[in-house]
């Protein structure tokens, strides 16, 4: 088969990472490329190299496309040529139809002058061809996260595509979505199209790619061929790259007496407001303990960590909560504070940090009260408290003036914990701490987790890599459709037991 | 280049003053340029600007933008926006008159109850848009044409005044000759060069704090330079004055405003919650911060300050007419972005703010003097703040 892509040499760095250490990736026409990696790998970094999003110029390399070497200035140059990338975010405008998202920028028109027949019919063919059954009228925000991505697809094969990316496309999609996916990746294949498929579900790669690429701390580790079948352990050891043990930080918990519990939690869905995002949900936590919140996306450990801090999500919010044993009120968000509780968001950017500020005023921010008399701000507290977590939990800066947007996501992930330790709660959830940093920083994070238990703080983690909650944790729930489907201590847990834990609330909830 | 052989720690020390600049090009940049219109003016005018009487005028005529523009400062640091301020300051004005002048209530009392009354204001419009996410925009834009309605209901359409002198003292008053000396009056310049020595004071007081924890990044020269304009100025101006009339009331009023505010934009918990709140405020609410109820208040205290500036402008005038105010909201909030502050909120300074009043200030008394027709002043206004924001989105992107 000949190649219809080969990136050479590409070499991306950002302002303290480099994110593409001299990665070639190879991919042939009409075949289905996987390329799969740790978090941070650099997966999602190489491809926007190759769909424009950082243009030539910003990265070292060459990017030959169907023979000829190319220098993209943005997507608007790869998409000309047929590269087309469908984010994990959907790009979609709920609140147009599916056929005007699937013309957008790109409409059948005359002078400037829509036809509408046209379009309907042109978007008829296309959804036919993705095999989705819904009208062009209908609009975007009335469809399933499956449907959209379908939608989605149509689109990129409106462009005429000839190499399809798909970042994560099943993350968010139920199994039957995403087996439907994957069969029209198939078909595409058949009708020429190549894909180029990021996921980190080894069992879909399985089922689908004939080649896979593994990436690894910005290297390409190795480019496997699966016309025989896929050797998933051999995938494995590559993205992991090193024995798994030296993952995460030895632990020897002290757990004591119970510090917070949940009875009966519901809480009702902001807009849908006849579905229960969480639903009688009761939990307990001990002193000194590391519980993990185990689940799928969109299992509502999100919704239940955020409606018990301050009702931060979801409307009709009833049920208790008790810290040592006295109920609290958790109403608003500094009551939830008053009671001992920290959040640490899953979404530092947008929820956690004041992105234009410094490290020094974001550090004191849920606890301005400390360094503050009489509502007058103590500049040498402010700064030798913001100096002290620095150092403490090593936010790697130039000092503490610097501002909390020119950090690495690791950092800026310390910034938010930081702040969270100077309030000094007793109680700490902890929603996606890793998500989206580097190896070397997940490190430190556990660390950090392991040292607080230790010094008899409780914790809650939500975390969807199960990996790190059994390396961390010492006792799991497992969330499915905002229930509680299953506790087990660490110890005996593993990823067949809490998998079969949802599994069998589905199978329950059908009867 | 000569300075290769100076050593290196004095090409150190100058590089990294340069990048310190060039860091802070916003802040020295609004003062270079309120300096270098003043000179332009006072050169084309040929030093009629700078005339004591017109510097005088220049501070009374301006006073109302400048004590709007501290409101508003904060209102739109909060990431909102009050285009009633205008309207407002009209009503209250309306108000006053009608108090005084019609009904003979005592100047104090009415004075009192005019403020409440522009904070009840405030209030009223703030609660929708903190408590109920109504955009701010669109309130204040009913706020904008509510009061001016009443302005003109209140007044029936006439002009209401003339003020008893006691009231007029608040505009257009003086600090007393306490010593007796005549011009220029002693005290207005003691006040001047105290508020000068008090200023450098404090800067200097920060800096050796700054220095003693290792947070300094001002270089040495800079510093002194910056403060020598600012003492020089304020000794200059408050000479000029005192030899006018001496300092008006409405000068001490407004400087105490100034003091205060940026006191608790930069000092106190309130201010930097408030920044917070602009910056982000999702994460602000998730920090357990009460962003609604300072919201709220932003628009109180906006409120009050538009009934402050609407005794002022009253009393300046010594009516009230239905056309108080008109267009106020305009120049405001010119001043605030001109000044540095962002739409999106966040950032911004009150003396940046103050600063920006005061371009504008110079620009419209300047021309005025110089006879440039309304046409086109109106148009190199806003040119100006144009200019302004386009020179902080480019020097934002520069990075």
């Amino acid at each position: 088969m000949e190649t219809i892509l080969e990136m050479r040499g590409i070499t991306k760095a950002f302002p303290g990472v480099r994110a593409l250490d001299n990665v070639s990736l190879s991919v042939k026409r009409g075949e289905i490329h996987a390329l799969v990696g740790e978090n941070g790998a650099g997966k999602s970094t190489l491809m926007k190299v190759l769909s424009g999003v950082y243009p030539a110029g910003q990265y070292e390399g060459e990017i030959v496309f169907d023979g000829k070497v190319k220098a993209f200035s943005g997507i608007a140059d790869s998409e000309r040529e047929g590269i087309i990338i469908i984010h994990q975010e959907l790009a979609l405008v709920p609140l147009l139809s599916i056929a005007e998202n699937i013309f957008l920028g790109n409409e059948c028109a005359r002078g400037g002058i829509i036809d509408w027949d046209e379009t309907n019919r042109r978007t008829a063919a296309l959804l036919a061809r993705v095999g989705l059954k819904e009208r062009p009228e209908t609009k975007v925000t009335h469809l399933g996260v499956g449907k959209q991505q379908l939608v989605e697809i149509a689109k990129a094969l409106s462009k005429e595509v000839r190499l399809l990316i798909l970042d994560e496309p099943t993350s968010s999609l139920n199994e039957s979505d995403s087996d439907a996916l994957l069969e029209l990746l198939k078909e595409l294949r058949d009708h020429g199209i190549t894909s180029i498929l990021i996921s980190h579900k080894l069992n879909e790669i399985a089922k689908v790619a004939d080649t896979v690429t593994v990436l690894r701390d910005g290297t390409a580790v190795s480019t496997i061929d699966c016309a025989m079948g896929m050797d998933e352990d051999q995938v494995i050891r590559d993205m992991v790259g090193r024995p798994l043990a030296d993952r995460y930080p030895p632990r020897s918990p002290k757990i004591g007496a119970t510090v917070f519990e949940v009875r009966n939690w519901t809480a009702w869905h902001p807009i849908d407001r006849h579905r229960k995002a969480v639903d009688n949900v009761s939990f307990s936590l001990r002193e000194g303990e590391v519980l993990g919140f185990a689940g799928l996306m969109g299992a509502g450990r999100t919704e239940l960590a955020m409606s018990l801090f301050g009702r931060s999500y979801g409307v009709g919010i009833e049920g208790e909560a008790f810290v040592r044993g006295r109920k609290v009120d958790l109403s608003s968000v500094p009551r939830a504070i008053a009671a001992g509780l920290a959040y640490v968001t899953e979404d530092r950017k947008s929820l956690g940090l004041v992105l234009d500020q410094t490290i020094r005023n974001n550090v004191p921010l849920a606890n301005l009260e400390a360094i503050a008399k009489a509502g007058v701000v103590d500049r040498e507290k402010e700064g030798a408290v913001a100096e002290e977590y620095r150092r403490r939990i090593r936010i790697r800066s130039s000092s503490i003036e610097q501002a909390a947007v020119n950090l690495s996501g690791g950092n800026q992930q310390k910034v938010v914990l930081a702040k969270w330790l100077f309030a000094d709660p007793e109680i700490l959830i902890l929603d996606e701490p890793t998500r989206g940093i580097d190896v070397g920083a997940k490190f430190e994070i556990y660390t950090i987790i392991r040292d607080l238990a230790a010094a008899g703080k409780s914790l809650i983690v939500i975390s969807s890599e199960l990996p790190e909650l059994l390396g961390i944790t010492d006792r799991l729930y497992v969330m499915n459709r905002g229930r509680m489907v299953g506790e087990m201590p660490t110890a005996e847990a593993t990823q067949e037991k809490i998998m079969s834990a949802i599994i069998r609330s589905e199978g329950a909830r059908d009867v | 280049m000569s300075d290769t052989t100076a050593g290196t720690t004095t090409g150190a020390a100058r590089q990294s003053g340069m990048r310190f600049l060039r860091d802070n090009l916003r802040e020295y940049g609004i003062l270079i340029a309120l300096i270098a219109i003043m000179a332009f003016f006072q050169f084309a005018t040929g030093g009629i600007l700078l005339k004591p009487v017109n510097l005088t005028n220049l501070i009374l005529q301006n006073s109302y933008i400048v004590i709007m523009a501290v409101g508003m400062l904060l209102v739109i640091v909060a990431g909102h926006i009050d285009l009633s301020v205008g309207s407002v300051c009209g009503f209250i004005g309306a108000l006053a008159a009608v108090m005084i002048v019609q009904w003979n209530v005592n100047f104090v009392l009415a004075s009192i109850l005019c403020l409440a009354f522009g904070a009840a204001i405030g209030a009223a419009q703030g609660y929708w848009i903190a408590y109920h996410r109504i955009p701010s925009f669109i309130v204040t834009l009913a706020g904008m044409l509510v009061f001016k309605g009443l302005a003109l209901w209140l007044l029936a359409g006439q002009s209401v005044g003339p003020f008893p002198p006691t009231f007029q003292l608040i505009a257009s008053g003086f600090v007393p000759d306490l010593f007796g000396v005549g011009k220029p009056n002693v005290l207005s310049l003691v006040v001047g060069v105290g508020l000068a020595v008090l200023m450098v004071a404090l800067a200097v007081r920060n800096r050796r704090r700054q220095q003693a924890n290792g947070t300094l990044e001002e270089p040495f020269g800079l510093f002194v330079a910056k403060y020598a304009i600012i003492f020089v100025a304020l000794v200059y101006m408050s000479w000029l004055m005192a030899s006018f009339r001496g300092l008006p009331n409405v000068f001490i009023v407004m400087a105490l405003l100034i003091a205060l505010y940026s006191f608790v934009t930069n000092r106190m918990t309130i201010g930097r919650r408030i920044y917070a709140i602009g910056g982000n405020e999702k994460a602000a609410k998730l920090s357990g911060i009460r962003t609604e109820r300072l919201v709220f208040l932003a628009f109180v205290n906006m409120g009050m300050l538009a009934g402050l500036a609407g005794l002022i402008f009253a009393a300046r005038l010594n009516t009230a007419t239905p056309k108080a105010g008109l267009g106020f909201e305009l120049d405001v909030i010119a001043a605030v972005f001109i000044g540095g502050a962002s739409m999106a909120g966040g950032v911004g300074t009150v003396i940046g703010a103050v600063i920006g009043a005061f371009i504008m200030g110079v620009m419209n008394n300047g021309m005025s003097i110089l006879g440039v027709g309304i046409d086109y002043q109106q148009v190199i206004k806003g040119l100006v703040l144009l200019a302004a924001v386009i020179f902080d989105v480019y020097n934002k992107n520069r990075g």
